[in-house]
C-alpha cells in the first residue's frame, strides 16, 4: 500500500515536472521567437477625429494595414537586424497646439520618423520640435517654407495643388474649351492659400477668374446660398479649392441643382462612395486629383492591400490610394541607409540617391522629388493621377509626374 | 432677390428645426446640452443605416430616429442629469456632464459609422424651376416637413397634457410641483422629446446635407446661436432665432461675397451689439 503511495506520488511528480518543462521549453521557445524582430516604431501626427477625421484616419489605417502586412510576413530586414513594424498614433484634432505635444510625445518615445499632420498649421507648428528632436516629418500641407532650405526635416507626402492645378486647368482649357473659372474655398489657412496658387495659376494660363473670393465656414451643411451668386456667374470651370471630402458631394450637389452646368474640378484627393452617397449622378464629370491609383495602373501588390484595408476596417477609403506611400518611402528609404534608422543625417543624405521599386503602382519608381518646387528632394513622388468621377467610380484622365 | 428669400427662409426653417429641442431641454431643466449636435448626428445615422443601408422606408428611417433618440433621451435624463442635479447645486455640474456627453457620443458615433461623410438617395427627384427661383423638390418638402413639424411640436405643448405640464414647469418647477406635476416624469418626457427632435432633424437632413461624425459639435454651436437670439428657454424665441439666422446667412453670403468671408463676422458682431442691448435675447425674460 505505502510502495503504491510513493510510486502514484512520484508518477504524479514526474508528471507535474514533464509538463512544467514542456511548458517553459514552449514559453522560451516562443519569446525566443519573439525576441529575434527588434521593434521599429513610427508615428503618426494627425486628425484622426471631427469634420477633418477622414484625412488622418486613412493615414492611421494605411499605416495599421501595411505594418500587419510587413509583420506577417516576418518584418522587415533593414541592415542586419529584422524589425517588427509598430504604428504609434496621436490625434492633433486639426490643433497646432495639440500637433506639437504629439510631436513631443514621439521624441519621447525615441522616434524619428512621422507621418502627418495633415493640415498647413499643424505641420507649421511642429517644424521647430522636429528640428530640434531629429524627427523626419511627412505632412501633407503645401507651404513652401516646410520644404524649402533652410527648412530639411519634412517631406511632402502628397502631390501639392500649385503642382496639380496648372497641370488640371491646362488640360481643360486645351481638351474642354474651358475659359472662365470660378474658385471657391473653405475659409480655413489649407484652403484659402490653395485657392490663392490656384487664381495665380489660372490667370498665368490666360483664363478668365470671375469668382475669387468666395468662401464658407467648413461646417457649412447647406451650400445653396453660398453657391447662388456664383453659379448665377456662369463659368466654365468651378474650383473647390481645397475641398474635403465631406464637403465635395454638397458643394456638386447644390451647384448641380442650382442649374449650374459647366465642369467642376478639385486639387484634393476624394472618396468615390461619398461622392456616390451625397450626390449620385449629380457627380459624374467631377474632376480630381484621385489618389495616386487608378484600376488601370494599380498593381497586384496594391490590389492585395485595398482588399486588406477593406477585410481589417470594412471600406476602404480612396484617400488611402494616396496615404499607402509614406510608411514605404520611410521603410525603404532605411534599407537603403540601414544607419539611418536612429540617424535623420544619414536620412537626409539618402534621399538624395534613392531609388527603388514601386510596388503598387505599374512602370514607377519611388523616389524623392521637388527640386524644381522647392529647390531640394523633400517630396515623395507619387503619381499625379487625374480623374474623373463616372458612376460611383474613378476613371483616369491622364497620369503626370512632379519633379 | 427672390432666390435669397427662398434659400433663407428653407434654411430658417431647418434651423428653427434644430433649434427647438436644444432651448426645450433649457426650459424643463436649465441645462445647456453641449450633445445636443452629437444627437442630431446620431439621428442622422440611424436615419442613414435604415433608409440607405437596409433600404427601408424614409420614413421607417425617420420614425426609428425619432423613437432611438427618444429613448436615448430618456436615459440620459434618468441615469445622468438626474442624479447630477440631485447631487449638485452647482449649474457648471450639468454643463461638464453634457459636455462630457457630446465627446462620448463623438467617439462611438465615430467608432460605429466611422469618419466618413455619409448620404442616402435623395427622398424626392427634380428641380422646380421658375423665372426667378430654384429650389429642388426635396428641400420644398424637408422645409414643409419643418415647420409642419414646429406647428405640431407648439400645437402638443399648448394642449396636450404633457405639453401643458412641461411649460408648468418650464415657468415655475417649485410652483407645478406643488400644483401635483410629477416633476421627474415631465423632466424625462421632456428631455425625451428634445434628444427626438434633434433625431428626426438628423435623419430629415441626412437625404440633403447628408452626416459625418464631425458635425456634432458646430450644429451644436449654430442651435446655441439661434436660442441666443431668440431667448434661451423660449420655444418662439427658437424658432424666431433660426428663421433670423438662415435669413442672415442668406442675405449676408450674396450681398457681402464680395468682401470675402465676412458674413459671419457681421452676423457675430451684429449678435455682440444685440446680446449688450437685449442680453436676454428677443423673447426670453431678464429674470430667467
Amino acid at each position: 500500500m505505502g510502495s503504491e503511495m510513493i510510486n502514484r506520488r512520484s508518477t504524479l511528480k514526474s508528471l507535474a515536472l514533464g509538463a512544467v518543462s514542456f511548458l517553459a521549453i514552449a514559453a522560451g521557445g516562443a519569446f525566443s521567437a519573439q525576441a529575434e524582430n527588434k521593434e521599429l516604431k513610427i508615428g503618426f501626427v494627425g486628425v484622426t477625429s471631427g469634420p477633418a477625421a477622414a484625412w488622418g484616419t486613412s493615414n492611421v489605417r494605411s499605416m495599421q494595414t501595411r505594418a500587419d502586412w510587413l509583420n506577417e510576413m516576418g518584418g522587415v530586414k533593414i541592415g542586419e537586424d529584422t524589425y517588427n513594424v509598430t504604428i504609434v498614433t496621436f490625434d492633433d484634432q486639426k490643433d497646432p497646439k495639440r500637433a506639437i505635444a504629439g510631436m513631443e510625445k514621439m521624441a519621447q518615445e525615441g522616434i524619428h520618423y512621422v507621418v502627418g499632420p495633415n493640415v498647413d498649421d499643424g505641420a507649421a507648428a511642429v517644424r521647430p520640435v522636429a528640428e530640434s528632436k531629429g524627427i523626419i516629418y511627412f505632412p501633407y500641407a503645401f507651404p513652401k517654407a516646410l520644404y524649402t532650405p533652410p527648412a530639411s526635416n519634412a517631406v511632402l507626402g502628397m502631390v501639392a495643388n500649385y503642382q496639380s492645378g496648372p497641370a488640371i486647368y491646362k488640360y481643360l482649357k486645351e481638351n474642354k474649351g474651358v475659359k472662365k473659372v470660378a474658385f471657391i474655398a473653405a475659409n480655413e489657412s489649407d484652403p484659402l492659400s490653395q485657392r490663392d496658387s490656384g487664381v495665380a495659376a489660372a490667370k498665368e494660363l490666360g483664363l478668365e477668374v470671375v469668382a475669387e473670393k468666395d468662401t464658407y465656414q467648413n461646417d457649412t451643411r447647406d451650400f445653396t446660398p453660398v453657391l447662388t451668386p456664383i453659379v448665377q456667374l456662369k463659368p466654365d470651370l468651378l474650383v473647390l479649392s481645397g475641398v474635403a471630402p465631406a464637403n465635395a458631394p454638397l458643394l456638386i450637389r447644390a451647384a448641380r441643382e442650382l442649374g449650374y452646368e459647366g465642369l467642376i474640378s478639385a486639387e484634393t484627393a476624394q472618396d468615390a462612395t461619398v461622392l456616390q452617397e451625397g450626390a449620385g449622378e449629380l457627380a459624374n464629370g467631377f474632376i480630381s486629383v484621385g489618389g495616386a491609383s487608378t484600376p488601370e495602373i494599380r498593381t497586384p501588390v496594391m490590389e492585395e492591400f485595398i482588399d486588406r484595408y477593406t477585410k481589417k476596417f470594412g471600406e476602404y477609403n480612396d484617400e488611402s490610394n494616396t496615404k499607402v506611400y509614406a510608411l514605404e518611402y520611410i521603410i525603404e528609404t532605411l534599407k537603403a541607409n540601414p544607419k539611418a534608422i536612429d540617424d535623420v543625417d544619414e536620412f537626409k543624405k539618402t534621399v538624395d540617391t534613392f531609388s527603388a521599386p514601386n510596388p503598387y503602382a505599374k512602370d514607377s519608381t519611388l523616389k524623392y522629388v521637388g527640386t524644381t518646387s522647392f529647390g531640394q528632394k523633400r517630396q515623395l513622388s507619387v503619381p499625379m493621377v487625374v480623374t474623373e468621377f463616372k458612376d460611383g467610380g474613378f476613371q483616369t484622365l491622364f497620369v503626370g509626374e512632379v519633379d | 432677390m427672390e432666390q435669397v428669400i427662398a434659400n433663407g427662409l428653407y434654411l430658417g426653417a431647418q434651423y428653427a428645426l434644430i433649434a427647438l429641442g436644444l432651448t426645450l431641454i433649457f426650459a424643463l431643466m436649465n441645462v445647456l446640452n453641449f450633445a445636443h449636435g452629437q444627437m442630431y448626428v446620431l439621428g442622422g445615422f440611424v436615419t442613414y443605416a435604415i433608409y440607405g443601408q437596409l433600404k427601408l422606408p424614409f420614413v421607417v428611417a425617420l420614425l426609428c430616429s425619432g423613437v432611438t433618440l427618444a429613448i436615448f433621451g430618456a436615459l440620459m435624463e434618468k441615469f445622468l442629469f438626474r442624479t447630477v442635479i440631485r447631487r449638485s447645486k452647482r449649474e457648471e455640474s450639468t454643463m461638464l456632464l453634457a459636455a462630457a456627453t457630446a465627446f462620448f457620443l463623438d467617439a462611438v458615433v465615430l467608432l460605429l459609422f466611422g469618419e466618413k461623410q455619409r448620404g442616402v438617395p435623395k427622398i424626392i427627384s427634380g428641380v422646380f424651376v421658375s423665372e426667378r427661383v430654384i429650389l429642388p423638390y426635396d428641400r420644398i418638402l424637408v422645409g414643409v416637413i419643418a415647420i409642419l413639424m414646429i406647428a405640431a411640436f407648439m400645437l402638443f405643448m399648448q394642449y396636450s397634457k404633457p405639453g401643458r405640464a412641461m411649460r408648468a414647469l418650464a415657468q415655475d418647477r417649485v410652483a407645478a410641483q406643488l400644483m401635483g406635476v410629477k416633476v421627474e416624469r415631465y423632466s424625462m418626457i421632456g428631455f425625451a422629446l428634445g434628444a427626438m427632435l434633434a433625431g428626426v432633424v438628423g435623419g430629415l437632413l441626412v437625404s440633403i446635407t447628408g452626416v459625418n461624425s464631425g458635425i456634432g459639435g458646430p450644429i451644436s454651436i449654430k442651435a446655441f446661436l439661434m436660442v441666443m437670439i431668440g431667448g434661451a428657454g423660449v420655444v418662439g424665441g427658437a424658432i424666431a432665432g433660426g428663421f433670423i439666422l438662415g435669413m442672415m446667412e442668406s442675405v449676408g453670403l450674396t450681398v457681402l461675397r464680395e468682401y470675402g468671408d465676412i458674413t459671419y463676422l457681421v452676423i457675430f458682431a451684429l449678435l455682440m451689439i444685440f446680446l449688450s442691448i437685449r442680453p436676454h435675447g428677443l423673447m426670453g425674460k431678464p429674470w430667467g
